[in-house]
């Protein structure tokens, strides 16, 4: 019973982060930002008349917002790209499912903020209002989405699968929000006031909301390109992982 | 072949192999019958007081609880639909043999319609027997017209995403979360529609038909897109 011991490839370890020059720089610029924000949110700028205090619960409500609808924006724009593209790069397939998931998590955070806000202004966590409602829908639509990008199969088949039902989503928000507004006018029970219509909106607070809103887009791109690279390494994962058991099994079956 | 002699090919094939399995008939169908009755446990005997004075609540809900049925029972007849492509291979059979894709859509969507309208029958029915709703002769126009076009829009989003989740173990509990959150319209919708057909809680007839335009844009929508989307969603071999 004498056998060699197995030798190992010594590969190089080499510790590869998805941190570049751009991203760190992105990354100091939203926590300068975030910084901004706390000191105008909380600080200089002034109390509402009508909602008081809650309505600093608006620079962070209307970012999230902002960043959601943007993420899934960039979804549907990099999920066309993918499918009608001839090079089917996976790297668009990877940039809407980052920004699909961030999108996800805004959206939930939208929600949460937006449902405090309601109840210290409306007296109510959730009114059915069409705007809520179809937001509401559409968080469920992009769990779905997520869902469908787990189901497996090769990377391309997770792509191009993920990619229509992700056009399909945004395709589906018009006639989704068109419904439930139709819905709505016939129970228009609970009144609605509507914050950001005519109401003049004082100068420091609309810079607080512009404050936010710059905060938040850069920590969106920075968590955009560290998702979506920490995606392509995942990926790469899987196909290295896969060769080498290949090769292990090949070198096993030769050993014998 | 003709696409649309291979779609009444496809439709047939489903609908023979449910005459001769009768699993709808027998299992999704009581199925739907029991919902309506544990609906009717949920929501007790009270009434609301509307415009008409008091009405039994079941009466006042029953055109959205005959939907809810509907959408729940659809979940099932999709996973059906699939599950006799995927069980033989059938469904990669059919691909390989070259068969156009938007004639598979088709043909099952057809089916799927076909079997979906037999339930929804049967759930009015239920509604008018259980529930106490009545049909106006004057609203039977609007309501056939709402039941085809609601169960055709339903039918094509159950075939469209029935696709994805076919032939997967694992993959069916995906089926009600991709599918709800897209069929809302059709739940809101048909059931006003059929509000005013039926004048439940007074609302007037002509309230209606807005609804069955909105029915109708989001039917030719899925019916479309569906068939542009279904190939490559079907299409595993890459």
């Amino acid at each position: 019973m004498t056998t060699t011991a197995p030798t190992t490839p010594r590969t190089a370890v080499r510790t590869r982060g998805t941190g570049t020059a751009a991203t760190r720089i992105i990354g100091i610029a939203t926590i300068v930002m975030m910084g901004w924000l706390v000191a105008f949110g909380l600080g200089f700028s002034p109390a509402d008349r009508d909602q008081e205090e809650a309505v600093r619960i608006m620079y962070v409500h209307v970012p999230t917002v902002w960043v959601a609808y943007l993420g899934l924006g960039v979804m549907a724009l990099c999920s066309a790209i993918y499918l009608f593209s001839k090079q089917h790069s996976l790297g668009f397939d990877r940039f809407a499912g980052a920004s699909a998931e961030i999108a996800t998590v805004f959206m939930a955070l939208t929600l949460v903020t937006g449902m405090l806000w309601g109840k210290i202004t409306w007296g109510v966590y959730w009114a059915w209002d069409a705007r809520l409602t179809s937001f509401a829908l559409l968080f469920i639509s992009a769990i779905g989405y997520l869902a469908v990008r787990g189901l497996g199969g090769t990377h391309q088949q997770r792509a191009r699968r993920s990619a229509i039902v992700g056009l399909l989503i945004v395709l589906e928000i018009p006639l989704v929000h068109w419904s439930v507004r139709l819905w709505n006018s016939l129970h228009q029970e609970a009144t609605v006031l509507d914050t950001d219509g005519d109401a003049n909106i004082d100068g420091l607070m609309l810079f607080s909301l512009f404050v936010g809103v710059i905060a938040f887009t850069l920590l969106y791109v920075w968590l955009l390109l560290h998702r979506s690279r920490a995606m392509a390494m995942a990926d790469l994962l899987d196909d290295v992982g896969l060769d080498r058991a290949l090769a292990e099994r090949r070198a096993e079956g030769t050993s014998r | 072949m003709s696409r649309w002699a291979i779609a009444r090919l496809i439709a047939s094939k489903d609908l023979r192999v449910e005459r001769r399995s009768r699993v709808v008939a027998n299992q999704v169908i009581p199925f739907a019958g029991v919902t309506m009755v544990i609906f009717a446990f949920a929501l007790d005997a009270q009434s609301a007081r509307t415009d008409e004075g008091f009405v039994p609540l079941l009466e006042l809900v029953a055109p959205g609880l005959v939907w809810l049925a509907a959408l729940f029972s659809l979940l099932l007849l999709v996973q059906r639909s699939f599950a006799i492509e995927s069980d033989d291979g059938a469904l990669d059979a059919l691909r390989v043999a070259g068969v156009d894709p938007v004639a598979i859509f088709w043909g099952k969507s057809i089916a799927l319609a076909v079997q979906l309208a037999v339930l929804d029958v049967i759930l009015l029915g239920a509604a008018i027997l259980l529930y106490g709703a009545d049909v106006r002769a004057e609203g039977i126009v609007l309501l056939v017209a709402t039941f085809i076009v609601a169960t055709c829009g339903l039918a094509c989003v159950g075939t469209l995403y029935g696709s994805l989740t076919a032939g997967f173990s694992g993959r069916e509990t995906l089926l009600p979360l991709l599918v709800l959150p897209v069929v809302a319209p059709v739940l809101i919708g048909a059931t006003r529609a059929v509000e005013s057909a039926l004048g439940t809680g007074g609302v007037a007839l002509s309230e209606g038909w807005p609804w069955l335009g909105l029915l109708t844009v989001f039917a030719i929508a899925f019916a479309v897109g569906g068939a542009l989307a279904f190939g490559p969603l079907i299409d595993e071999a890459t």
